[in-house]
C-alpha cells in the first residue's frame, strides 16, 4: 500500500506537469466550451416562449448542433485520452533505466502498475468532472435553465460510464506499454487498437449481417423478417466492439426518449426536441438496469486486459540493457 | 557477527532457452567483505545479480540473500539490500534530491530522517553543490555517483554494485573505488561487486570470483588464487595474469 501512494503521488505530480496533460485538457475545455455555446444559443432559440420539455438540460451534453455533440466528441476523443495517458507508463521507465532500479525497492512489483493505472484514472476523472461542470455552468447561464435531480443523477452517471471506459483505453495502452519496449511502438499499437474498434467492427459487423441476412429489395418492399434478423446480427457482432457498448450505454443514459439501447429510427436533434413534448422519457431506474449489463461488460473488459498485464509484468525480466 | 554469510547460492542456474547463462554456481559471501566478481562480457554476472534480488527467477538451484529466498520472499530481501544497476538511470527531469527522496520514501523512510541522510550522502559523493539541478544535466561521473548515494539512502548492510566504475575518468574511478573501500571498512557494508576492471578489483576487493561462460572457474582471495595458478610465492603477480590464465583454459 505505502509503495502505492509513493508511486501515485509521483505520478500525479507527472502528469500535471506534463505538457501532455496540459495540452490535452486544454483541447477538452477548448472544444466543450464552443459545443456548449453553439448547442445553447440554439436550445434558447429553439424553446423561447413555450413549455420548457423535461430533461432539457441533457440536451446540452446530447444536442448535435452543427458539429457534433459533446458526448459524440468523448465517445470519439476519450480512447485517444486515455491511451495518450498511459502509452509509456512501463516502457518510458524502462528507456530511461528507472524500471530496474524502481523494482529493486522494497515494494510489490503490482504496485507500480497498480499505481500508474490509478494516477491515470485520477486524472481522467477529474478532466472529465471539471468539463462536465464547466459545460453545466456555461448552459445554465445560455438557457436558464438549472437542471434538476434526475438530470444531475443522469450526468453523474454518465461520467461514471465515462470513466470506466476511458480507463479501460488506459488499461490497454499501459498493457501495450509492458509489452513493448519503445514508446512508439506501444502508442501505435494501441492507436491500431482503437482504429480496429472504431471502424472496423462496425464494417465487419455489416458486412457479416449482409452475407448472412441478406436484405433485398423486393417488389413487395422489404422482408420485414430478414430486416430484423440482419439488425439482430449486425447487432450481436458490434457489441464486442467497447465502444458500441459505451455508446449504447451513454444514449440510454443521457437521451432517455429512446426506449430501448438501439433504435431503427433515427432522428434529427430537433425531431427529438418536439418528441419530447409528448412522450415521457424512461425512468431513470430503467435506464440504469439497461445499462447495467454495459457497464459490466466494460468493467469486465478493463479486468481482463489489466488481468494480462500483470500477467505479463510480473514473469518479466527486467534489465537495464 | 564476523563470518555470517550474507549470500549463498547452491547450484544456483539460469538458462534462457537452451543458452546456460549461469551454471552451477556455488558461492558464500561473508559480512563485511568485498567481493569481486569478474568476467568477461556474457560471463553470466548481471544474470547472477537478478537473481540474487529476486529479479528473475532461478532456473533451478537455491540462493538466500540475508537468510531469505529472494524469488520468495523478495520483498525482505529489497529491504535490507542495495543495487546499483550497470548504467543506472534517473528522472532526468528532477533534481539529484527529489530522485533521492522519492527512492527513501519507496523505502519507507520517513522524510525527516532522509532528509539528513540525503545530504550526507550528497556530500560523502560530493554533489551537494549540484543537488538542485536537473539530473538530466549531469555527467556519466555524476550520474555514477548519485547512483551510490541512492543506493546507501536505505542504509542497506549488503550492496551489489553491476559495473559501478564503468565510463569514469581516473580520477572519478579512484575516488569511486575510495568510497567503496571505505564503505566496507567504516559501515562494514558487504559489497559485492561485478566488474572487468581487473586492477580495480586488485586494489579494493579482499576475495574473487572468476566466472567464464556462467561457470565459476575460480574463488578465493587473489594472493591464493596466485599461488595456486601461477604457482609462486611472487611479489609481482597481478590480477590480470591470473584472470588471463584462466581465461585461455576456458
Ligand atoms: N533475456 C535473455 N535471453 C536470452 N539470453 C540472455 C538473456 N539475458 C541474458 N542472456 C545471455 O546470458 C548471458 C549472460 O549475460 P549477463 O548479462 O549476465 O552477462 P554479464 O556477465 O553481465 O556481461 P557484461 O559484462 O557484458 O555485463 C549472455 O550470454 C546473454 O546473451
Ligand atoms: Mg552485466
Amino acid at each position: 500500500m505505502h509503495g502505492i501512494l509513493t508511486i501515485f503521488r509521483k505520478e500525479m505530480g507527472d502528469h500535471f506537469n506534463s505538457l501532455r496533460f496540459i495540452l490535452i485538457s486544454a483541447l477538452i475545455v477548448m472544444v466543450g466550451v464552443i459545443i456548449t455555446s453553439m448547442v445553447g444559443m440554439a436550445i434558447k432559440e429553439e424553446v423561447k416562449g413555450m413549455a420548457k420539455p423535461t430533461l432539457l438540460f441533457l440536451l446540452l451534453f446530447t444536442s448535435t448542433g452543427k458539429l457534433f455533440s459533446f458526448v459524440q466528441f468523448i465517445g470519439f476523443f476519450g480512447p485517444l485520452l486515455g491511451i495518450f495517458l498511459g502509452f509509456d507508463a512501463i516502457n518510458r521507465e524502462r528507456v530511461s533505466r528507472t524500471l530496474s532500479k524502481l523494482v529493486s525497492q522494497p515494494i510489490f512489483r503490482d504496485s507500480i502498475i497498480n499505481a500508474k493505472f490509478l494516477s491515470g484514472v485520477t486524472v481522467i476523472g477529474i478532466i472529465l468532472v471539471a468539463t462536465v461542470l464547466l459545460i453545466s455552468g456555461l448552459g445554465i447561464r445560455l438557457i436558464g435553465v438549472v437542471p434538476g435531480v434526475e438530470e444531475v443523477s443522469r450526468l453523474v452517471i454518465y461520467v461514471i460510464i465515462s470513466l470506466l471506459y476511458i480507463s479501460f483505453w488506459l488499461g490497454i495502452s499501459i498493457l501495450f506499454s509492458v509489452i513493448f519496449r519503445s514508446t512508439a511502438t506501444s502508442a501505435l499499437a494501441s492507436l491500431a487498437l482503437w482504429i480496429f474498434f472504431s471502424f472496423f467492427v462496425g464494417l465487419g459487423a455489416s458486412v457479416i449481417a449482409d452475407a448472412v441476412a441478406p436484405v433485398s429489395q423486393t417488389a413487395s418492399g422489404v422482408d420485414a423478417e430478414m430486416l430484423i434478423k440482419h439488425e439482430k446480427i449486425q447487432r450481436i457482432i458490434s457489441s464486442f466492439s467497447p465502444m458500441v457498448l459505451y455508446s449504447d450505454a451513454t444514449t440510454t443514459i443521457l437521451d432517455p426518449m429512446r426506449k430501448t439501447t438501439r433504435g431503427l429510427i433515427l432522428m434529427g436533434p430537433l425531431e427529438r426536441l418536439s418528441m419530447s413534448r409528448f412522450q415521457n422519457p424512461l425512468p431513470l431506474l430503467e435506464s440504469i438496469f439497461i445499462v447495467i449489463p454495459h457497464l459490466i461488460s466494460i468493467v469486465a473488459i478493463t479486468f481482463l486486459c489489466f488481468g494480462i498485464c500483470y500477467f505479463v509484468f510480473m514473469r518479466q525480466e527486467i534489465r537495464t540493457v | 557477527m564476523k563470518d555470517q554469510i550474507v549470500v549463498e547460492t547452491e547450484e544456483l542456474t539460469k538458462k534462457y532457452g537452451s543458452k546456460i547463462a549461469v551454471n552451477r554456481l556455488n558461492l558464500k559471501i561473508k559480512e563485511g567483505e568485498v567481493f569481486g566478481f569478474l568476467g568477461p562480457n556474457g560471463a553470466g554476472k548481471t544474470t547472477s545479480l537478478l537473481m540474487f534480488l529476486g529479479l528473475t527467477e532461478p532456473t533451478s538451484g537455491k540462493v538466500e540473500v540475508l537468510g531469505f529466498n529472494p524469488a520468495r520472499d523478495p520483498f525482505r530481501v529489497k529491504e535490507k539490500v542495495g543495487y546499483l544497476p550497470e548504467n543506472v538511470g534517473f528522472y532526468d527531469d528532477m533534481d539529484a534530491r527529489q530522485n533521492l527522496q522519492y527512492i527513501a520514501r519507496l523505502n519507507r523512510i520517513p522524510d525527516e530522517v532522509s532528509e539528513k541522510r540525503i545530504d550526507y550522502w550528497l556530500e560523502i559523493v560530493g554533489l551537494s553543490k549540484e543537488s538542485t539541478q536537473k539530473v538530466g544535466t549531469y555527467s556519466k561521473g555524476m550520474r555514477q555517483r548519485l547512483g551510490i548515494a541512492e543506493v546507501l539512502i536505505k542504509e542497506p548492510k549488503l550492496i551489489f554494485l553491476d559495473e559501478p566504475t564503468i565510463g569514469l575518468d581516473p580520477d572519478g574511478t579512484n575516488r569511486m573505488l575510495d568510497l567503496i573501500q571505505s564503505l566496507s571498512r567504516e559501515k562494514n557494508i558487504t559489497i559485492f561487486l561485478s566488474s572487468h576492471l581487473l586492477d580495480q578489483v586488485q586494489r579494493i576487493c579482499d576475495r574473487v570470483g572468476i566466472m567464464i561462460n556462467g561457470n565459476l572457474v575460480a574463488i578465493g582471495p587473489i594472493d591464493e588464487l596466485a599461488k595456486q595458478k601461477l604457482g609462486v610465492d611472487q611479489e609481482a603477480y597481478t590480477l590480470e595474469e591470473i584472470y588471463m590464465k584462466y581465461f585461455k583454459e576456458a
